[in-house]
């Protein structure tokens, strides 16, 4: 311990995510992209989590590997990201700043860096091992990759599953490998990393189905857990996408899902929500229903928790357009129906009833639980857990751990969803930069630019490089015929082959070739440039060549694997994919990425929590803000709340909060404050501001804005609010128990989804369910004796606050579903208001004279039209604004450079707007930490001279970028361009071009691939 | 996945299909292809917002011109799926092969072989 002390003054700008899932990869991408050293330490042999585990995404229906796969190669490539995988972390001593990190890496049995990923070891292994990945549904081999798109995509030997390694022989791998790249002496080794804080983001595991014996999961095959049916919807799952029964390979037409498996359940499971099932489970059956019309999903529920936002609507597709039934009802057994394989079950309707009904297939929804070893993990990281053996954290303060230095995110953090997860892994981000700010650049590597060559006017010497891919392409296409036919082509002065193109020694004699035979431009025949043109174009920069001038011919995934049963055909054609890539090689010119610079200063539009918060994650990092509000005082909403469910005291939070921004040095406030006129690009904004009473105007040039707008609670219309002074909002309702406590209260009503999921406003408002929970605890602990009826649709205490309502019904509180189609009804009386409903067990028609009536009024967003027209940015039909990805990029908006964070968004709990706001003011620093930016040299640009100034280009583009300018011609922005090509092709004079996609750079490519065909 | 499909398909990469000019489409017929079709995002999931409407009116374009000089504009179309359908890609490839054996050779080609002979 000694020896470091002496360290602890240091504060070092490197950081360690234990966990390698989306929202560590997040955590990591923004760390390293603000200047920061990440090291990821992750257990298994790929990073992934379970994102890369499932089928689709809701509600676009995007497939989940298509969109989680580019963060993971931006992850893998960045040079400021280290990659441990097969790691384990074994101490930590120090303190925040500087801690010192021993960890244990298992090994892999294969050389990271021979090894180029071909899989020919894995073909070849005898050896087959039930797949974790594909949930035990099919097997790998015992050298593996945890799934095709692994990263690293270094194969790794379960040595426990191994044949040499448990009976001394084989040794196929080896005698396969072409890389010579298995390691049999490989060993446990030790490492130590030196950093300046820790991300824990280990996730959850998934409960055991098994332990719920009377569902029959591992005893009847046609019941499978919901993570087995994401594998089995997956077109690379282990029915190729088919809906079919595990058991017999039927397809399955009456399906039943099961919800809160493992959930809200203290009997041999756990008794929190794991907050996501009901709605990947409406996805499950909505996926399911699109592979197979015919199938009939049912889903068994206790409440349906579609709380986030835009959720409602989407069940409400599942409803209607796809005719998802959903059954309330706790399923107590399931059968199966002997000789069929179907599955009967038991359950009993809301009258009571008892039911048998009989399915095809039967899923089952199980939820998280924090892993076996969560203590010890726990407490190898010195850190405190709640009694769940979640991290304990602070609603003010979600992401920080009981150790300083130490954040926890995700969900392991507590159940949360993909997008929760992505934010909540900014968030982390946010704090750790906040607390090494001045350390900001010091681990990181600084490439420096290599001195470009100028061809403009050489000829084309065009160099192609044809790529075997193992036998990806060489056991199909004859490479040899490839490259001879290369060689024939116009401007080629080289052509060759390599095993593989991509590994890093071929990358070594690229280079050499390129500047023994003078090359100035690069065809790479392999695979596809989605994946693999970034490194070639940085590998053709590296020695001198501008990187516009390359071109890929992928005669892997458009030739070799789809065209393999015709091998000749296929080799025919290579050549011809070669050859449309060398005519267009010969048609590029280089292409300059303009570097602008960035203003390190942001602007925040909204004083409440959010934009509070959202400033001083900026500010605390030394970058100057403006924070913009429009009342005359700093606090919004929060103002009007007083504690959490929790019973963390939000006043004076708040008070404290307000006290910390107006104090700050980096931080403007103006009050009073309205946005009138806004121009500019990511990293260069100019936003007109009339400030104060005086009007007076200012005008702020910034590099980012954060939009923190805030949301209202709804005024209801409904049930003589305003009318009677007894009814009032739950905000209200907790103003007064403030104020004069609960002695006059002896029976109260409460009533749920008031402005909420009805026709105005299709959407759950995510707060009210915990509001009432919280108020009614309130109450019945100061006053045992008072009733409190809460009647409901669905009760909706996600994540851990179940734990409130369990205690609410436990204490006596009286919970009564009721029908939207037939509501409560609620008349005036002497003192009070008399309510009256059904209670749909009895079929009985109730009424109850209550002291208050409390309506759970929804949240509303503020007014932002006017704002959202100056800043060009979208809202949804409800007012709140939209995110430029639903899933990925919960934080960002379609126009780069802009943040959201808070209600603004949707509606949502402090805790959870402390951490957009955290989230948002790290997305920022991405920008902000930079002095300039770099832009992609793909954009459009004007022939000035050809325009007639038409306005087409102007009404076509998606984005508004393209202007009539001072000289009357169009003008196009290229730190605007998002580089489509729409107005390219939709002006009438061709006077738009679109960089590297010119006209002749495309038709010179059909030309060629088209030759002789007439 | 690595589904099956005609080798005759050659596929030319854009940013967006909001960047095939129909003169794109009609040059290739010039040039001897027997039809063209475009690969875009779902409607509504476009990349770049409404790169695939416009694509989808340029082949409605390009067909109208397709059929006024006798080449036929079903020889021409428009396909939308998302990135995860493979099975779709394999799909349509297959579907647009059988149409234009089933309409024959871009009548441009066999005018020009003849004229040659």
């Amino acid at each position: 311990m000694s020896g470091l002390e002496s360290n602890q003054t240091t504060i070092r700008g490197s950081v360690m995510i234990a966990g390698g899932g989306v929202g560590g990869m997040q955590a990591a991408i923004d760390l390293a992209d603000s200047g920061f050293k990440v090291h990821m330490v992750q257990k298994d042999s790929s990073i992934g989590g379970t994102m890369v585990m499932l089928d689709k995404t809701f509600p676009t229906g995007d497939c989940s590997m298509c969109m989680i796969s580019p963060k993971m190669v931006e992850v893998g490539r960045h040079p400021d990201i280290k990659l441990h995988t097969l790691a384990e972390v074994v101490s930590i001593d120090g303190g925040p700043g500087n801690y010192r990190v021993r960890v244990k890496l298992q090994p892999r049995y294969v050389d990271a860096e021979k090894c180029t990923g071909c899989g020919i070891c894995e073909e070849k292994c005898p050896k087959k091992v039930t797949s974790e990945y594909e949930q035990g549904l099919t097997v790998r081999k015992a050298i593996y990759s945890l799934y095709p798109q692994a990263l690293p995509n270094t194969r790794a030997i379960d040595r426990d599953n191994c044949i040499y390694f448990q009976k001394g022989k084989c040794k196929a791998c080896e005698k396969f490998c072409p890389s010579d790249a298995i390691i049999w002496d490989d060993s446990e080794q030790d490492i130590e990393l030196n950093v300046g804080a820790v991300i824990l983001s280990p996730g959850l595991e998934r409960y055991d189905a098994g332990m719920r014996q009377e569902l029959g999961y591992g005893r009847w095959p046609n019941v499978v857990s919901s993570i087995q049916f994401e594998r089995i919807l997956s077109a690379s799952g282990p029915f190729m996408g088919e809906v079919m029964r595990p058991g017999d390979h039927k397809h399955p037409e009456k399906i039943a899902w099961i919800q809160c498996v493992g959930s809200r359940d203290s009997h041999n499971a756990n008794p929190w929500c794991s907050s996501v099932c009901c709605m990947y489970t409406t996805k499950q059956a909505v996926i399911a229903k699109e592979h197979d019309a015919s199938i009939q999903p049912t889903i068994f529920y206790m409440d349906i928790r579609a709380f986030g936002k835009d959720f409602d609507k989407y069940v409400n597709r599942a409803k209607e357009e796809y005719a998802v039934r959903y059954q309330r009802a706790m399923i107590s057994t399931v059968r199966e129906e002997p000789g069929t394989g179907n599955l009967i079950l038991r359950y009993a309707e809301p009258d009571g009833k008892l039911v048998d009904e009989t399915f095809d297939m039967v899923v089952l929804s199980i939820g998280f639980q924090p892993h076996k070893e969560a203590v010890a993990f726990a407490k190898t990281f010195g850190i405190e857990l709640n009694e769940h053996r979640f991290p304990k954290t602070d609603p003010f303060v979600p992401v920080e751990t009981t150790r300083p230095g130490i954040y926890a995110t995700g969900i392991y953090q507590g159940p949360k969803d993909i997008p929760e997860t992505v934010m909540q892994g900014s968030a982390v981000a946010g704090r750790a930069m906040a607390l090494l700010s001045e350390a900001r650049g010091s681990e990181t590597t600084v490439i420096e630019p290599p001195a470009i060559k100028d061809v403009k006017d050489e000829e084309p010497r065009i160099g192609v490089f044809v790529c075997h891919c193992g036998i990806n392409i060489a056991s199909v296409v004859d490479i040899e015929t490839v490259v001879n036919h290369a060689k024939t082509l116009p401007h080629v002065v080289y052509a060759g082959n390599n095993l593989f193109t991509c590994a890093q020694d071929s990358q070594e004699q690229m280079k050499a070739i390129i500047k023994e035979h003078g090359i100035n431009r690069v065809v790479v025949a392999a695979c596809s440039p989605k994946t693999h043109e970034a490194i070639f174009m940085d590998t053709i920069e590296e020695c001198g060549v501008n990187k516009y001038l390359f071109e890929m011919a992928n005669i892997r995934n458009q030739d070799s694997w789809v065209h393999s049963a015709t091998p000749e055909v296929a080799t025919a054609k290579a050549g011809e994919l070669v050859q449309g890539a060398v005519a267009r090689a010969a048609s590029l010119s280089p292409l300059d990425e303009k570097k602008i610079p960035v203003i390190q200063r942001g602007l925040v539009i909204g004083g409440g929590v959010a934009g509070m918060n959202a400033a001083l994650g900026l500010a605390d990092q030394g970058f100057e803000v403006v924070l913009v509000e429009k009342e005359a005082d700093l606090g919004g909403l929060a103002t009007r709340l007083t504690a959490t469910i929790e019973g963390a005291d939000i006043k004076t939070y708040l008070n404290d909060l307000i006290e910390k921004v107006a104090g700050h040095p980096k931080i403007q406030v103006l009050t009073d404050a309205l946005v009138t006129g806004f121009t500019g690009f990511k990293g260069n904004f100019t936003t007109e501001v009339i400030v104060g009473t005086g009007m007076y105007e200012r005008k702020i040039e910034h590099g980012v804005v954060i939009l923190a707008t805030g949301a209202n609670e709804y005024v209801p219309t409904e049930y003589l609010y305003g009318q009677n002074q007894n009814v009032m909002t739950q905000i209200e309702l907790a103003e007064r128990i403030e104020q004069s406590g609960a002695e006059d209260l002896n029976q109260v009503v409460m009533i749920q989804c008031i402005g909420s999921r009805n026709e105005g406003n299709p959407n759950c408002s995510r707060v009210c369910c915990q509001s009432a929970v919280k108020n009614a605890l309130r109450i019945k602990k100061l006053r045992p004796e008072a009733n409190v009826y809460i009647l409901y649709r669905d009760m909706r205490t996600y994540g851990l606050m179940e734990d409130y309502y369990m205690e609410a019904r436990g204490l006596g509180i009286l919970f009564f579903p009721y029908d939207p189609d037939n509501p409560p009804a609620a008349e005036s009386a002497e003192n009070g208001v008399v309510v009256s409903f059904q209670d749909q067990m009895t079929g009985r028609q109730l009424k109850v004279r209550a002291d208050v009536l409390a309506l759970s009024a929804g949240m509303t967003p503020e007014d932002t039209e006017e704002l959202a027209n100056i800043l060009k940015l979208a809202r949804n039909a409800e007012g709140f604004f939209v995110e430029a990805h639903v899933k990925l990029r919960p934080v960002d908006m379609a126009t780069e450079g802009i943040f959201i964070c808070g209600t603004a968004h949707s509606p949502k709990l402090i805790s959870e707007s402390v951490s957009q706001a955290l989230a948002a003011a790290s997305r920022a620093t991405t920008i902000l930490s930079k002095t300039q930016l770099t832009l992609s040299a793909v954009t459009a640009e004007v022939e000035q001279d050809r325009c007639a100034s038409c306005l087409i280009c102007v009404r076509s583009c998606p984005y508004g970028v393209p202007r009539i300018n001072e000289d009357g011609v169009s003008e196009i922005d290229a730190a605007l361009c998002h580089g489509c090509g729409i107005c390219a092709c939709e002006c009438p004079a061709k006077a738009i071009e679109l960089n590297w996609y010119k006209d002749d750079q495309i038709i010179c490519k059909i030309d060629a691939l088209l030759e002789g065909a007439v | 996945m690595r589904l099956q499909y005609p080798t005759n398909i050659k596929v030319v990469r854009v940013p967006c299909t909001g960047k095939v000019d129909v003169l794109y489409i009609l040059h290739s017929f010039e040039k001897g292809a027997d039809g063209v079709y475009l690969v875009g995002c779902l409607e509504g999931g476009c990349h770049y917002n409404s790169g695939n409407l416009k694509a989808r009116k340029r082949v409605e374009q390009a067909r109208k011109i397709l059929d006024t000089i006798g080449i036929g504009g079903e020889r021409v179309r428009m396909y939308n799926l998302s990135s995860s359908d493979g099975p779709l890609f394999a799909k349509y490839a297959t579907e647009m092969d059988e149409k234009i054996r089933e309409m024959g050779p871009n009548p441009i080609k066999l005018a020009k072989k003849k004229k040659a002979a």
